[in-house]
C-alpha cells in the first residue's frame, strides 16, 4: 500500500495547516509518512502544494503520481489533474463546479459555515479525504485537541465530522503496521535537534530560506534549553559571532543558504588558520545570486569545498536524510572540536523541508567529546601556546580565562606557536604543515558512502546528500527487477572517502553520477581525487528534487 | 609591578598607538585585572595589532569584525573583561554595520577606537573620519565625502557610554579607559591618535592644540547636549571626556538564563537533556 495526497492552494490559504492535519492523522495512526513542500517565494498568492505520501512500509522519498488532490482553489485542479492515478479523486468545493468523474464536488464551504467558521473548510476536506481511505478520524481529533481550544477547536472538529460524512470509501488500505512509535520531523528540525543534543549553546544566523528553519526551531527552544539564538545584522556578523563564542569556550554554530554562505567565506578561512572549532550548516538553494529562493539544488558543493582564499583544512559532510541530519550534526561538533577546524554540514531545500517518519533519535548514542585540555597543555617553560607544534598537528586547546596566568591567543595572520604575527618563512611552512596534518588524521576516521543495491553491481551509481532517499528507492526497484546496480551515496564528502568507491569502480562496467546540478560536481571531485571518471551523468537543475520514479525512469532510459 | 608585559612592536617610532598601549596597560593594572581575565578582540590594521603587544588573551580576527567577535566572547563567558581595540577604518568603515548593531545589542564590552583619521596599515588612504577635502594618494581630488561622526551616531543609536580621549593625554586616556571598562554595557571610546607617517594634517600638535577636556560641571545625561558636543570639532576645539552615559540593561541582563547562574561556558552539557524535545514531533 502506497498512497499519495496532494494539498494545493495559494499562499495564505492554509496549505501548510491542512498538510499538517493530514500528516499527523496518518502518522499517529501508525503509518509511515513522507511529505514535501513545493512553495513559491511569496507570502500571499502564487501556487503552493504539499505532497503527503503514506504507506505501511518505511518511506524515503516523495512520488509524483497522486491518488487524492485536496484543492483549496480552482488552479490546483487545473495544474495537478494529470498527475492523478486512474482511480484518483479531487476533493474540492462545489464552487469549482465542473462536473466530471474525477472531481468530488463537495459542500465544503457550507460545512465550514455550519461548523461556525468559514476558515475551517480545509478540515472538512481532510475529513472527506480520510473517509476516502477508510481511515478513522480519532487521531486527527486528538491532534486538533492539542493545538486548538474553544470555538476554533469545536469548529474544526465539526468540519472534520461533516466532511467525513460526505463521501464513501474508495481506496483499499492495509492496517498500519502497529502502534505509532515514530517521530515526524524535517531536515532542518533534525539539524536543530542535533545542535541542542550536541550541547551547542550559541547559534547566530541571518535569515535566509531555506536555512531559516534551523534558527526557528532553535529559537523556540532557546529559553528552555539555554541556547543563545542571535539574529545577526548580516551573515558576516553571524559567523564571526559564532567564532567569538567558540573561542570563548562554548559550542557554537551558524547556518545559511548559498548567498549567505558566500558572505561567510573569509571567516571560514579564519576558522581554518585560527584553528577555531565551528559548525556551519549550508542549506542549498538554486543559485547563483538570489537564484530560486524556495527551490532545491545541489550546486554549492565545489564552492563549499573551495570556500575562502588560501589553503586550510576543512571538513564537509553532506547529510542524506533526517536521521543522518541529527546524528551527523552531533558528530560535526565533536569533529570540529577534535580537529579545531570548520565543519560544514551540507543540506538543501528538499531535505530541509521534507518530513519523514523515523525512529525516535537515540540520545544515548550522542556523545559530547570536547577534547579540551587542562594544565597538561602548559609547556615545560610554564607557558601555554595555542598553536604548539605537535606530531599530528592538533595543539592542546584551553579556554581563555580558565587557567590562572595562561593566555589564549588566536590570530588570522600567519602566526607562531603563541599566536603572534610572523612573516618567517620557516614558521609559515611549519604552520601550514601543522594545519594540513590534521586532515591526514581526519582521513583515518572518515565514513565511507552508504551502499544500496547489489554488493558489486555492473552499474555503479554515485550520488551525494539528499539524493539518497529517491536513489535508494529507485535502486531497490531496479534490483528487484533483476538489474545489477549498486549505488553509493556520499555523506562525508570532503575530504573524500575513496576506499569503497575505488573498490567498486574496479569491477563496475559503467559508473554514472546522479546529482541535482548542471555540471556534475561530485563527478569532478571524484576524478580529481581518484583519477576515475564517471562516464555518464544524470543531472537535474530545474529547482526540484528527483523523485524515485523519475530516477528509475531515467536510469532505465538513459543508462541501462 | 606590571603584569601586562612589554613587547617589540611593528609601529613607527612616535606613533600615537604607543600612548594608547601604555594607557591601556595602566588602566588594566589600576583596575586590578589579571591578564588571563582579559580578552582583547581586534580586527586588522595598525591599531588592531595592539593585543600582540600586551599580555592578555587575544582574538585578532578579520578586518572590520572585532566587535561581533568581542560581543560573542562576552556572551559565552560573562566573567571575562572584553575590550575591542581597533582603528576607525576597521570600526566605522569595513565594520560600520557591526558598529551600529552592536550599539543596539549593548553587550558589556569596551570599544577603543584608535582614530588617526587615515588608513595606516594600507599606507595612507582616506578613512571614514578623514576631513573633507584632505588629499591622499587615492583621494587625489581631496576627500569628497562628509566626515563620519562616530560619537553623534553612537549617541543617536542609544549607546550607553560615549566618550572621546586623546592618545597624547595619558592621564585623561587612562581615566576614560577605566570608566569605559567599568561601565555596564557597550562603551565607545574614540581616541584621537596621530599617525605620524600618513596623516600630515592631524598631527600631534594639531590635536594637542584643539582637544579640551569637557567642563567639570557637565553632566553626561542629556542626549541633546551630548549631541551638540559631538558636533564640536576642529578649530572650535575638540571636547574630550564622557559625552553621554546612561544605565540600561545589557544584552546579558535581557536574557534571564544568561543573567542568572554561571557563565554559558561553565554549564554542564548532557545530550539527554534534549531528549524531551522529541515530543514536538509526535
Ligand atoms: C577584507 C579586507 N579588506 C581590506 C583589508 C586591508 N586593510 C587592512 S588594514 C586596513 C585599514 C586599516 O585602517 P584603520 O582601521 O584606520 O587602522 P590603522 O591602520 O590606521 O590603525 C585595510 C583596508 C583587509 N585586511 N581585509
Ligand atoms: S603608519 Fe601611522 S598608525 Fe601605523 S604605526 Fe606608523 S604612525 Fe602608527
Amino acid at each position: 500500500m502506497d498512497y499519495n495526497i496532494l494539498i494545493g492552494g495559494s499562499a495564505g490559504q492554509g496549505v501548510d495547516t491542512v498538510g499538517t492535519f493530514v500528516e499527523k492523522a496518518l502518522k499517529r495512526m501508525g503509518y509511515y509518512v513522507f511529505s514535501n513542500k513545493d512553495y513559491m517565494s511569496r507570502i500571499r498568492g502564487g501556487h503552493n502544494f504539499t505532497l503527503v505520501r503514506f504507506s505501511d512500509n518505511p518511506l524515503c522519498a516523495h512520488k509524483d503520481d497522486v491518488d487524492v488532490i485536496i484543492a483549496l482553489n480552482e488552479e490546483t485542479v487545473r495544474v495537478h489533474r494529470e498527475k492523478l492515478t486512474p482511480n484518483g479523486k479531487v476533493v474540492c468545493d462545489v464552487a469549482f463546479g465542473k462536473e466530471d468523474d474525477k472531481n468530488l464536488n463537495l459542500p465544503l464551504k457550507e460545512a465550514a459555515k455550519n461548523a461556525g467558521n468559514p476558515k475551517v473548510m480545509g478540515s472538512a476536506a481532510v475529513g472527506a479525504t480520510l473517509k476516502l481511505f477508510g481511515i478513522q478520524t480519532a487521531k486527527l481529533e486528538e491532534f486538533l485537541n492539542e493545538v486548538y481550544d474553544g470555538e476554533i477547536l469545536a469548529a474544526n472538529l465539526k468540519a472534520v465530522e461533516e466532511g467525513y460524512k460526505m463521501v464513501d470509501t474508495i481506496f483499499q488500505t492495509t492496517p498500519p503496521p502497529g502502534e505509532d512509535k515514530h517521530i515526524l520531523i524535517n531536515g532542518n528540525e533534525a539539524v536543530a535537534l542535533g545542535t541542542v543534543a550536541a550541547g551547542c549553546t550559541f547559534y547566530s544566523a541571518y535569515p535566509m530560506t531555506p536555512a531559516t528553519g534551523i534558527m526557528s526551531y532553535l529559537a523556540k527552544l532557546q529559553e528552555d534549553a539555554n541556547i543563545v539564538v542571535e539574529q545577526a545584522e548580516d551573515e558576516i556578523a553571524a559567523i564571526i559571532m559564532a567564532l567569538g563564542a567558540s573561542y570563548g569556550g562554548v559550542r557554537a554554530m551558524t547556518g545559511s543558504s548559498g548567498g549567505g554562505f558566500a558572505l561567510m567565506v573569509e571567516a571560514m578561512g579564519f576558522a581554518g588558520i585560527g584553528e577555531i572549532p565551528l559548525v556551519v550548516a549550508e542549506v542549498q538553494r538554486p543559485g547563483p545570486a538570489t537564484g530560486l529562493p524556495t527551490r532545491t539544488e545541489q550546486a554549492d558543493l565545489k564552492f563549499i569545498i573551495n570556500c575562502s582564499q588560501g589553503e586550510f583544512p576543512l571538513m564537509v559532510i553532506a547529510i542524506r536524510d533526517v536521521q543522518d541530519a541529527f546524528y551527523q550534526t552531533t558528530r560535526a561538533f565533536n569533529l570540529a572540536e577534535k580537529y579545531q577546524m570548520p565543519v560544514v554540514i551540507v543540506s538543501d531545500q528538499y531535505l530541509a523541508d521534507y518530513y519523514q517518519t523515523v525512529e525516535p533519535f537515540d540520545f544515548s548514542k550522542v556523545t559530547i567529546d570536547r577534547q579540551l585540555a587542562g594544565e597538561e597543555a602548559i609547556n615545560s617553560d610554564g607557558v601555554y601556546r595555542r598553536y604548539s607544534l605537535t606530531e599530528n598537528g592538533i595543539s592542546p586547546r584551553i579556554i581563555p580565562g580558565k587557567i590562572e596566568n595562561q593566555l589564549v591567543f588566536v590570530d588570522s595572520d600567519e602566526h607562531d606557536e603563541e599566536g603572534h604575527i610572523t612573516e618567517s618563512a620557516q614558521v609559515r611552512v611549519e604552520m601550514v604543515n601543522k594545519r594540513m596534518k590534521k586532515l591526514e588524521e581526519l582521513k583515518k576516521e572518515l565514513q565511507e558512502p552508504v551502499k544500496v543495491g547489489e554488493e558489486k553491481g555492473k552499474t555503479l551509481l554515485v550520488a551525494w546528500g539528499s539524493t539518497y532517499g529517491p536513489l535508494k528507492e529507485a535502486t531497490e526497484r531496479l534490483v528487484s527487477e533483476g538489474i545489477s546496480v549498486t549505488s553509493l551515496i556520499f555523506g562525508d564528502i570532503w575530504p573524500l572517502p575513496e576506499k569503497e568507491f575505488i573498490e567498486l569502480a574496479k569491477t563496475a562496467e559503467k559508473i554514472v553520477n546522479i546529482e541535482g546540478n548542471a555540471t556534475g560536481q561530485l563527478k569532478d571531485i571524484i576524478r580529481q581525487q581518484t583519477g576515475v571518471n564517471c562516464v555518464q551523468s544524470i543531472l537535474k537543475y530545474d529547482g526540484r528534487a528527483f523523485s524515485s520514479q523519475e530516477l528509475y525512469n531515467r536510469i532505465k532510459g538513459e543508462v541501462l | 609591578m606590571c603584569e601586562f608585559k612589554t613587547f617589540d612592536t611593528a609601529w613607527c617610532p612616535g606613533c600615537g598607538n604607543f600612548g594608547i598601549l601604555k594607557a591601556l596597560k595602566r588602566a588594566l593594572t589600576e583596575l586590578g585585572k589579571k591578564p588571563h581575565e582579559v580578552v582583547i578582540s581586534s580586527g586588522i590594521g595598525q591599531a588592531a595589532k595592539t593585543p600582540h603587544y600586551i599580555s592578555v588573551n587575544g582574538f585578532n580576527g578579520l578586518h572590520g569584525r572585532a566587535v561581533p567577535a568581542g560581543a560573542a566572547i562576552k556572551i559565552a563567558n560573562k566573567d571575562l573583561t572584553v575590550i575591542v581595540e581597533s582603528g576607525e577604518g576597521d570600526t566605522y568603515g569595513e565594520g560600520g554595520n557591526h558598529f551600529i548593531h552592536n550599539v543596539r545589542r549593548n553587550v558589556d564590552i569596551a570599544h577603543f577606537v584608535h582614530n588617526n583619521q587615515i588608513y595606516g596599515l594600507t599606507k595612507g588612504q582616506a578613512s571614514p573620519t578623514t576631513a573633507k577635502g584632505q588629499k591622499t594618494g587615492i583621494q587625489t581630488m581631496g576627500v569628497l565625502h562628509e566626515q563620519f561622526n562616530p560619537l553623534a551616531v553612537a549617541i543617536t543609536m542609544g549607546a550607553t557610554f560615549v566618550a572621546r580621549s586623546f592618545s597624547g593625554n595619558e592621564e585623561h586616556l587612562v581615566s576614560m579607559m577605566k570608566a569605559a571598562i567599568e561601565h555596564k554595557g557597550y562603551a565607545l571610546l574614540d581616541i584621537m591618535q596621530p599617525c605620524i607617517t600618513y596623516n600630515k594634517v592631524n598631527t600631534f600638535k594639531w590635536y594637542k592644540d584643539r582637544v579640551k577636556p569637557i567642563d567639570e560641571s557637565y553632566s553626561p545625561t542629556d542626549k541633546f547636549e551630548a549631541y551638540k558636543l559631538a558636533h564640536q570639532w576642529g578649530d572650535d576645539g575638540i571636547p574630550i571626556g564622557i559625552l553621554y552615559k546612561k544605565e540600561e540593561p545589557t544584552y546579558i541582563d535581557k536574557i534571564e538564563f544568561l543573567k542568572q547562574g554561571e557563565p554559558l561556558v561553565d554549564r554542564k552539557l548532557d545530550p539527554k537533556n534534549a531528549e524531551k524535545y522529541m515530543a514536538d514531533f509526535r
